[in-house]
């Protein structure tokens, strides 16, 4: 198991985000996190890069506990990526220095090797003629795809995604899950919060159903999409049904 | 924009033409009303029953080119202290907006003694520091006490200090918290997400309060004139006493302006910048 995550509790207060949420994700795999706002998939991905702290249960990286107080948690996210909603990209950076900040500063990699990785991504995706540009000069699809890039560059373990295309335009979106699609195939594990069920069909090979901060059913896309088990899930999809997004 | 070969339809010329008429109107009414109240200010002033002995006793053309040179040395030091001041004053405000931002239990210490510094500081006036600086530390008799211009500079540093620290306070607050957690996220440590991602962004938004502190500390510099140095205030002080006439200050007050003109330029060439990249949105 790359991730596993055993019982996990988040309140805010009075409010309880997760419930003893118990989930594992095998190397390779990509797993789909499904549910209505609120349900937790979001605070998941915090918890699991650590910019959340848990109020109970463990998660484990590769094995290791990684919720243990004792871990150096700048050591943990350096082979997590995590990719935002919103992009968060540096705004007083170009696309190249967003890139390379990490690299260079945090793996210690030479400025020129580092560029010449970032520009090596950077031509696969498409935005090479884009590396000197501030990220304001951007589309939203073109900076979620530097957003990604700008997690990769680290070579992680795994690679959480956030709800990221719920930001984009609609025809801008494409181009994003074309980008997550290529990673799939070359063996990137990956947990992503998402919207778009027919996205989670095509690239997850399960797709989990979050509902009041656990997994209520979980399973291939075909099934849990299609035919689903839980009277919950059910309701789920035949909102998302009505409102014409599956 | 059209091409030159595109055709505008009559009701487009006739706009045209209308905005034309309304634009030329506009700038001949603001001349007009211009001249108008400049008349009425120099005739409110010129006819003031006082004026023939005001015009003598402040603005003698003689005496102010015969103090001119001596107040211009003086304001020489004026920019030399106003140079040194404001980078220490940014540089210590600065720190002191950093620390306050420390965590942990182990700089309660030093987030308190900042914040107790910027608390007082903004509250106690500058003649005061000054006074205390320039007048009590000599007063301890110690070995290698500095000159009194440098008493004088580091009073007007760490007054100026305080108030710049809660404009980069400020600026280190308005980034936003995703910033950070896009930072941490990377793998990049407290410190390194501070200096790379959170005070680049800070310094830039608040750049133009900062700089309009600077002209403030700029004429403020003058009050080292209080402890004794001859700067340009002094300068014109002296020039008062011997003369019996109030020229040289209105000397002073001219060349201080003179000084500030291009710092106020800078703040709003650097602010209309800031403002557009805003509105341009991130």
């Amino acid at each position: 198991m790359v991730l596993s995550c055993t019982d996990v509790r988040k309140t805010f207060g009075a409010n309880v985000v997760l419930d003893g949420l118990t989930l594992d994700v095998g190397e390779h795999e990509v797993v789909a996190l499904i549910g209505a706002s609120g349900s937790g998939k979001s605070t998941l991905l915090r918890c699991v890069n650590l910019l959340a702290e848990i109020d109970d249960g463990v998660i484990r990286l590769d094995g290791a506990d990684i919720t243990d107080p004792r871990v150096d948690a700048d050591s943990v996210r350096q082979k997590i990526g995590l990719v935002f909603q919103s992009y968060n990209l540096f705004p007083h950076m170009t696309v190249l220095d967003n890139i390379t900040l990490a690299p260079v500063r945090v793996h210690k990699r030479s400025a020129a090797a580092a560029r010449e990785q970032a520009m090596e991504w950077l031509n696969r995706v498409g935005l090479a003629d884009k590396s000197g540009s501030y990220p304001d000069k951007l589309s939203g699809g073109q900076q979620q795809r530097v957003a990604i890039v700008r997690a990769l560059v680290n070579s992680p373990r795994l690679l959480l995604l956030d709800e990221v295309t719920s930001a984009l335009d609609p025809e801008l979106v494409g181009e994003v899950l074309t980008m997550i699609r290529d990673l799939k195939g070359e063996g990137m594990t990956m947990v992503l919060a998402t919207h778009e069920m027919g996205f989670a069909r095509q690239v997850a090979d399960r797709v989990a159903f979050l509902d009041k901060g656990r997994v209520l059913e979980q399973g291939p896309p075909e099934q849990v999409l299609g035919d689903p088990v839980e009277a919950r899930t059910r309701q789920f999809l035949a909102r998302i049904i009505e409102a014409g997004r599956l | 924009m059209s091409s030159p070969l595109y055709q505008h339809s009559a009701i487009q010329r006739d706009r045209i033409s209308f905005r034309r008429r309304k634009a030329v109107r506009s700038v001949l009414l603001a001349a007009l009303s211009t001249a108008i109240v400049g008349t009425l200010l120099g005739v409110l002033v010129t006819g003031a029953p006082g004026w023939d002995r005001v015009r003598q006793s402040f603005f003698d053309p003689r005496i102010a080119r015969e103090w001119l040179p001596e107040i211009l040395e003086g304001l020489w030091l004026n920019v030399r202290m106003l140079v040194f001041c404001a980078l220490a004053a940014l540089a210590l405000g600065l720190l002191i907006a950093v620390l306050r931002t420390l965590r942990g239990p182990v700089f309660f210490p030093v987030r308190a003694l900042a914040t107790l510094y910027t608390y007082s500081f903004r509250g106690l006036p500058l003649i005061i520091v000054i006074y205390l600086m320039a007048f009590g530390i000599p007063g301890l008799r110690l070995q290698g006490t500095p000159s009194v211009t440098v008493l004088g500079g580091a009073a007007i540093v760490i007054t100026y200090g305080a108030y710049l620290a809660e404009v980069f306070r400020a600026g280190i607050e308005s980034v936003h918290p995703s910033q950070i957690a896009a930072a941490r996220s990377l793998g990049l440590s407290y410190r390194q997400s501070m200096r790379f991602v959170v005070l680049p962004q800070a310094v830039r938004r608040v750049a133009p309060p900062l700089l309009n502190d600077t002209v403030a500390l700029q004429k403020d510099v003058g009050l080292i004139s209080l402890a004794g140095p001859i700067d340009a205030i002094r300068a014109a002080q002296i020039g008062v006493a011997q003369t019996a006439n109030f020229t040289p200050y209105v000397v002073a007050g001219v060349l201080f302006v003179l000084l500030a003109l291009p710092l106020i330029g800078i703040t709003d060439w650097v602010t209309l910048r800031a403002a557009r990249r805003q509105n341009a949105g991130t």
